[in-house]
């Protein structure tokens, strides 16, 4: 897997810059009550989102948790209709519908997210058994965090897409955090890759705040993948500098760790490494300056955008004609 | 030509799998026929790509149906019993459910998750129950419940074909019971229910093996100079009420009856809704007819002795008539 460019790096520094953006202003629309319901920010995760996206074409299914803005951004989907979900508004992904929590995007090959931890990744191995069911060449990838390996699911999942072989890409962002609880409080397994050995699924454990790495280690993992190799489990170890959900207060993080949090940013250390590697701070700069005038943009436009009639609340639950706007 | 209940559901899973490629059998056991050998046969007829078995592992089998409806296969899960749906709740309830409305019309879940349910033989309280009363409580699933050979034949396509998830509960009482399948017999439309009997003093209203009950009350009834009707709900979510309120507007009376409890039940729901389209119209509570608040009892004498029947209906009828 040939390393990214110089001009590969700069583009994901301003994908990193984008999502950071982008839910520093969910974090303040949510904060002045225009964002119903509450949101989960990825904040201090961004390189997994952004390093494994980097090898996904529109085709690939990706499913996400209930932290999913980053993944479906770095998937590439629209930010102002993005926005205009997360807002709760007719031009919205979802068209409203779906918020924070049930971000879809089916023409970008954004399948699902869902507020029940642990509740996507047998979807995921689903997606890649009609792909190989239907010959395609399609992956398909499922982001969770650490708080999922405690699921049933979890287990019954990675099973059944080692006995398949399905193409499916397991991408665990361990962040540390179960909700509020530490992961040496929910787990004895410090390591999420550990589960894969017994049902003889390659797995790797990786620093998940450094892109390069992510972008390397995901980029074989996806390969083998499309080369038919059956499932993988890619550990990303990444730290949750976000609350649980935008208003957590945390009083279960010590101030000491608090105070820590800044040394573990993957947009800090890709642009010490694009300083090393000879890039101006201020090309940077301006990177991260474009960035902030795109989201401001697209997170205007959406403000802007128009609310769900009322009179459509009914709409859309049976996809068969003959049962529209059936009441049970 | 007649065929077992078994038999004609496996007729219909050909005939679809035939029909359609993205048609897929998975569940545990189905290779091999699955526990009843309803799949028998179809391994080896489309291969063993398109049966599958799998781990017991409701949750992931469930959840890898609806992701594989969301792209493109159109899934038949076997769930072996009613009573193990709830370990896949989790899916059906907060994924293939949502799918459509939660992503504003863009995907949708064409999945069947055949099950089968009821009492009988002894199977005892973890293999006996009748849990569909669950499902009507949630917006965007379809739940049908067929009451013979032929109209299970004529549902299992409409479900397979309609587009969105559909649990579809077979009685074990029923999988023995004969019928002859007319050539060429159009497949009833989901949300239909049929009028098995025609009468005009009480409308009985009975799915899945209660059919059977009502329409031998119904017989008692008639030796007694009583016409009943008997309506054949077939399909509990959506239910159709106009079939309904139509046969109470003429009989003037009603009795649910199912052998899911009472408490919570289809029947409760039925009942409200008569009670508040039908008002004008009834001469009598209407009542209902379940099971006991029990749990299902092991011993034969003891099932027995808790399982409703033709008898409790007619004893419902006569109370109504006073």
């Amino acid at each position: 897997m040939a390393a990214p460019t110089l001009n590969d790096c700069k583009e994901m520094y301003a994908r990193l810059w984008r999502i950071r953006l982008f839910e520093g202003q969910v974090q303040r629309l949510a904060g002045a009550g225009e964002i119903p319901g509450f949101p989960h920010l990825s904040t201090g995760q961004e390189a997994v989102a952004v390093g494994v996206c980097a090898h996904l074409s529109r085709e690939d299914a990706l499913f996400t948790s209930h932290r999913g803005h980053g993944h479906v951004l770095a998937k590439g989907s629209d930010m102002q209709a993005t926005m205009a979900e997360i807002l709760g508004r007719q031009d919205g992904l979802c068209r409203g519908r779906g918020g924070s929590m049930h971000l879809v995007d089916a023409a970008n090959g954004v399948l699902g997210a869902t507020g029940v931890v642990g509740g996507n990744l047998a979807l995921a191995a689903g997606a890649a058994w009609a792909a190989q069911a239907r010959g395609e060449s399609r992956v398909s990838v499922v982001f969770f965090g650490d708080g999922a390996t405690g699921a049933g699911a979890f287990h019954e999942t990675i099973n059944l897409a080692v006995l398949w072989r399905l193409p499916v890409l397991f991408v665990c962002e361990n962040n540390g955090y179960a909700e509020f609880t530490s992961r040496d409080e929910h787990s004895n397994v410090a390591n999420v890759s550990k589960f894969a050995a017994p049902y003889a699924m390659p797995a790797q454990t990786i620093d998940g705040n450094d892109l390069l790495a992510v972008h390397a280690a995901a980029g074989e993992a996806i390969a083998g993948r499309r080369k038919g190799e059956g499932p993988y489990l890619l550990e990303c170890m990444t730290y949750r500098m976000a609350g649980h959900y935008v208003g957590d207060a945390q009083r279960y993080r010590s101030k000491e760790e608090l105070a820590a949090m800044q040394e573990k940013c993957p947009i800090e250390r890709l642009k010490r490494h694009l300083v090393e590697r000879g890039v101006a701070p201020a090309e940077l700069d301006a990177i991260g300056e474009r960035a902030k005038q795109e989201v401001q943009q697209a997170v205007e436009r959406a403000r802007a955008a128009p609310r769900p009639d009322p009179a459509t609340v009914l709409e859309g639950v049976y996809s068969a004609a003959s049962l529209a706007g059936i009441q049970g | 030509m007649e065929f077992t209940f078994i038999e004609i559901l496996r007729r219909a899973l050909d005939e679809e799998m035939a029909r359609d490629p993205a048609v897929h059998l998975l569940g545990e056991d189905v290779a091999a026929g699955g526990a009843f050998g309803v799949t028998r046969g179809l391994e080896q007829k489309f291969g063993a790509q398109r049966v599958r078995n799998t781990p017991i592992s409701e949750a992931a089998i469930t959840g890898l149906a609806t992701g594989a409806a969301l792209c493109g296969l159109k899934p038949v899960l076997e769930i072996m019993f009613i009573d193990f749906a709830t370990l896949a709740l989790d899916t059906l309830v907060n994924q293939s459910a949502k799918y459509r409305y939660m992503s504003g019309g863009q995907l949708a879940v064409p999945l069947v998750v055949r099950t089968q349910a009821g009492a009988a033989g002894g199977a005892a309280a973890q293999h006996s129950q009748s849990l569909e009363a669950w499902f009507i409580h949630v917006p965007g699933l379809v739940v049908v419940a067929p009451a013979s050979p032929a109209e299970a034949y004529g549902l299992l396509k409409s479900a397979i074909r309609l587009g969105d998830p559909v649990l579809f509960v077979e009685h074990k009482r029923l999988y023995t019971m004969k019928e002859a399948l007319a050539e060429g017999a159009e497949s009833p439309p989901i949300g239909k229910a049929r009028v098995a009997r025609t009468g005009t003093d009480v409308t009985l209203i009975a799915y899945s093996a209660m059919v059977q009950s009502a329409l031998e009350a119904a017989e008692e009834l008639a030796r007694a100079g009583v016409s009943a009707e008997v309506i054949d709900l077939r399909t509990l979510l959506p239910l159709d009420m106009p079939t309904i309120a139509a046969s109470v507007a003429k009989t003037h009376r009603a009795v649910i009856a199912h052998e899911a409890v009472t408490n919570g039940g289809i029947g409760a729901e039925i009942a409200a809704r008569i009670g508040a389209e039908c008002f004008d119209e009834l001469d009598a509570p209407v009542l209902r007819v379940g099971c006991p608040f029990t749990p299902i009892p092991f011993a034969p004498e003891l099932e027995r002795a808790l399982l409703p029947g033709s008898g409790d209906i007619v004893r419902a009828v006569r109370a109504q008539l006073g």
